[in-house]
């Protein structure tokens, strides 16, 4: 492949005695929607916060558009264009929607009347036009999860790391969310995301890592990883893999 | 009503006061009400606007006051030469201690008890240390020259008191209309958020400490010269370390008028328990102390708070009117 | 689709009498009502399922069936006893023992000591008996008793919050969004170990957003939406039922 947008290199990461991350190696090119699935405990955040910088790699090196940005803080690399989500919604709660979004507008535009109508454009992307005044402290989880996007898109990232950014959202939400995630890589956001909700991960990824362990245990197209045996084993079972199966076979006919 | 007008509001109202009367125990009370206010709204710029909370900004004012004095006494330099060199010495000792806190990441409790300790560490330095005149402390000559930055009338003592206040709203509006300032609410608001939005939290809290540092450092200057005696317990003790963090938050922390509307709450309140149960001491405190939980539990916004209708806290978006496609789909 | 409000009759022996009685429940926060007029039934033995949009009340018909909120309407009878003003530890006495959303195990405490607590109301004469039992059912807590509970995965906390219920002994086990944030195959373990619990007679709430397992599980369910029930009846009628999966279950 052309020079992937991101790469990892051999990274582990030792908490003590235990092995979060074991030499997980994988490139990202750019422009894909990359999911990033496995059980609970198997890494996966652990290594969302390695590449995002919120934690630094007992070993490995990782390369972003070409340069090596191993052990950079977060913040240096949100001005490089990598941006990420939280598994559990981080808002500014005490203040508004609209100055949630301005405070990722600001990082590109220092003057506040530029952040804010930058702020009000991609609220208005991500759905929550109609919400900008409320204080974040009142919104249902739903708006919470497109709040947590919208911030993170509002620095203009080339590279969004989503953290489990449909858990806690019912089917209807999920429906909702999924041609939103397909719309933002489509204006050019390679995305890599942590998902359980398997129906999303099937019908938006382009590339599925399967981590167990800490250890890339498969790689590959949906399907593929969908009946490969040693995912299924460790991480689907055998209803929701019969299950995707069957869905499949539904969208072929 | 934009802020901007309730300032200035509020500092013409000030300013009348001496056209309206000549009392000098009305001057004298709003001088010290007013500088109490400039050190507030210096604690306001870490603690309000930033979430740190300092015990121990007592540190900077004592700063300012004996580096003023010394300087004057020591060195003979010019009064108002030493001021500034007073408020610079604030500036560099807040860019120390916040070097020494911030990389190591100290917050919350952790920090405010370690600014406590620098700020004891100090006062016991200064009351046995020569420079500042150990036990004695150290008195400033009188020397009733404006040249000498003292003067027979409170009247050119207030407007200087005054303009330093006015000073302080402006750089507070400053902060809060430019990108340092919705960086510093974001690192208050949430650090790891902060972060992964481009924000350097650590720079960041030590822009703000060496500001809120210089701000109550000027504070202390003006003590030292209004009051023309400086000791270890005025400048490094607890009574303006306290006063400093109560007037913020009882006005409202975060917000440039909360420092003065508290400043003016605490003063008259300890003014009218004076009147009223006379010179028993530490009455005052009492007071302070009961009004502080009645904020905490029922306005914890403080008196601003009461007054704003507007969940928007810092105001952010209230300059600009979200674009007409908001309406267009539902 | 006939509302059915009483416990119906199936193949399992142990239903049969009401153990939650649910009637007309009002209940909100300061001004705002959330629940408009709440009837639910739980009967011995049964797994009721509740499902329902986010913001349409669940945590709160949880919360306040608990003790944690208390209702401004309506009563709630459980096991005989009217327990809607009653503080959440009596409710736990009794043993009605409420699994929240979002685990909130004890992070800084152990595994161990987690399970210990959990029967530190009811049941805490057989405490070593419930934990031996405890380790049996979920194996993976029992290798990690000394290890502090924050630093378990998403899936054994889960695991662990629904141990420290188990540990009062309760008759009846309100589950709020047990599987959220969980792998398929733990969902999967998930459901199987409710219902092993289930069959030793314990009656289950499940409140859940994954429509498909959950109403394989249940015997009967309830969709909840702004605060009202708007479907009810057996968890098979509602699954094979098109019309409602469409309408209310984003199928």
């Amino acid at each position: 492949m052309p020079e992937p947008l991101l790469r990892v290199e051999k990274v582990s990461k030792h908490f003590g005695g235990v092995v979060a991350v074991d030499r997980a190696s994988f490139a990202i090119a750019a422009g894909h929607i990359t999911a990033l699935i496995g059980p609970n405990g198997a890494g996966k955040t652990t290594l969302f916060s390695i590449i995002a910088g919120f934690s630094p790699p007992s070993e490995g090196r990782i390369f972003y558009a070409g340069a090596e940005i191993t052990g950079e803080p977060p913040h240096r690399l949100a001005r490089r264009g990598i941006a990420r989500t939280f598994q559990i919604v981080q808002p500014f709660a005490g203040l508004t929607v609209w100055d949630n979004i301005a405070i990722g507008s600001h990082l590109l535009r220092p003057a506040r009347a530029d952040a804010l109508a930058a702020a009000a454009e991609t609220a208005q992307l991500v759905g929550l036009g109609e919400l900008v005044r409320r204080p974040a402290a009142s919104l249902t989880l739903s708006a919470l999860k497109r709040l947590e996007l919208a911030r993170a898109l509002a620095i203009e990232p080339r590279l969004l790391l989503l953290d489990e950014v449909l858990a806690g959202l019912n089917p209807c939400e999920i429906h909702d969310m999924v041609p939103l995630i397909r719309d933002i890589r489509d204006r050019g956001v390679t995305i890599v995301l942590i998902e359980h909700v398997m129906q999303a991960v099937m019908s938006l990824a382009d590339e599925v890592l399967v981590l167990a362990q800490g250890r890339i245990i498969a790689a590959g197209s949906p399907q593929a990883i969908a009946s490969h045996p040693r995912v299924i084993e460790a991480y689907l079972g055998h209803g929701a893999a019969a299950r995707l199966h069957a869905q499949q076979q539904s969208y072929d006919r | 009503m934009s802020s901007a007008t309730v300032i200035a509001a509020a500092v013409a109202l000030l300013a009348a006061v001496p056209l309206l009367t000549a009392s000098n125990v009305v001057l004298n009370f709003l001088i010290v009400t007013l500088m109490v206010a400039l050190v507030g709204q210096g604690w306001n710029v870490l603690g309000g606007y930033g979430g740190q909370y300092s015990f121990g900004h007592s540190a900077f004012f004592g700063t300012g006051a004996f580096a003023t004095a010394i300087m004057q006494v020591r060195y003979g330099i010019n009064a108002w030469a030493a001021f500034c060199m007073g408020i610079a010495a604030g500036a560099l000792l807040g860019a120390v201690i916040g070097a020494l806190c911030f990389r190591s990441g100290l917050k919350g409790a952790y920090f405010a008890l370690v600014t406590l300790a620098f700020a004891e560490v100090l006062r016991i330095i200064a009351s046995v240390a020569p420079l500042t005149g150990a036990g004695v402390g150290t008195l400033i000559a009188l020397d009733l020259r404006p040249e000498a930055f003292q003067f027979r009338s409170r009247l050119p003592f207030y407007w200087i008191m005054l303009g330093l206040v006015t000073l302080s709203l402006v750089i507070a509006r400053l902060i809060e209309g430019a990108r340092f300032g919705a960086w510093l609410i974001a690192v208050r608001e949430n650090e790891d958020a902060a972060r992964a939005l481009g924000v350097d939290v650590t720079r960041i809290k030590l822009a703000a400490m060496i500001i809120s540092a210089a701000i109550a450092a000027a504070g202390g200057c003006f003590y030292a010269q209004y009051f023309l005696f400086v000791d270890a317990g005025i400048a490094y003790g607890p009574w303006i370390s306290v006063q400093a963090l109560l007037a913020p938050i009882i006005g409202g922390a975060g917000t440039a008028l909360g420092p003065l509307l508290g400043a003016l709450v605490i003063k008259t309140l300890g003014e009218l328990t004076k009147l009223v149960a006379g010179d028993a001491p530490g009455l005052d405190l009492v007071a302070f102390g009961s009004i502080l939980i009645a904020v905490v539990a029922f306005a914890p916004r403080g008196i601003a708070g009461l007054l704003s209708a507007s969940h928007d806290r810092l105001r952010l978006g209230s300059t600009l009117e979200p674009p007409a496609t908001e309406r267009a789909d539902a | 689709m006939a509302p059915r409000r009483g416990c119906t009759r199936n193949s399992n022996p142990m239903t049969g009498e009401p153990i939650l009685r649910v009637s007309e429940l009002h209940a909100g926060y300061g001004r705002t009502e959330i629940l408009h007029g709440i009837d639910l039934t739980v009967c011995t033995g049964e797994i009721v399922a509740i499902l329902g949009s986010n913001g349409a009340g669940k945590s709160t018909l949880n919360r306040t069936i608990s003790g944690v909120l208390r209702p401004t309407g309506g009563a709630i009878v459980f096991s005989n006893l009217s327990i809607e003003r009653i503080p959440p530890a009596a409710i736990v006495a009794h043993g009605l023992v409420h699994v929240p959303e979002g685990r909130r195990i004890f992070p800084n405490m152990t595994v161990r000591e987690n399970l210990d607590l959990g029967s530190y109301r009811r049941a805490r004469a057989r405490r070593s008996a419930n934990l031996s039992r405890a380790f049996a059912l979920f194996p993976r807590l029992a290798e990690r008793q000394s290890q502090l509970a924050g630093t378990l995965s998403g899936g054994e906390q889960q695991m662990l919050a629904i141990a420290r219920a188990l540990m009062a002994e309760p008759t009846l086990l309100i589950l709020d969004e047990p599987s959220l944030g969980l792998s398929p195959i733990l969902v999967e373990q998930l459901f199987a170990l409710i219902k092993d619990i289930n069959a030793e007679g314990i009656a289950i709430l499940l409140v859940e957003q994954n429509v498909v397992q959950t109403l394989e599980l249940a015997q009967r369910a309830y969709v909840l939406e702004n605060g009202l029930f708007v479907v009810q009846g057996n968890a098979a009628d509602i699954r094979n039922d098109p019309r409602l999966n469409r309408a209310y279950l984003g199928m």
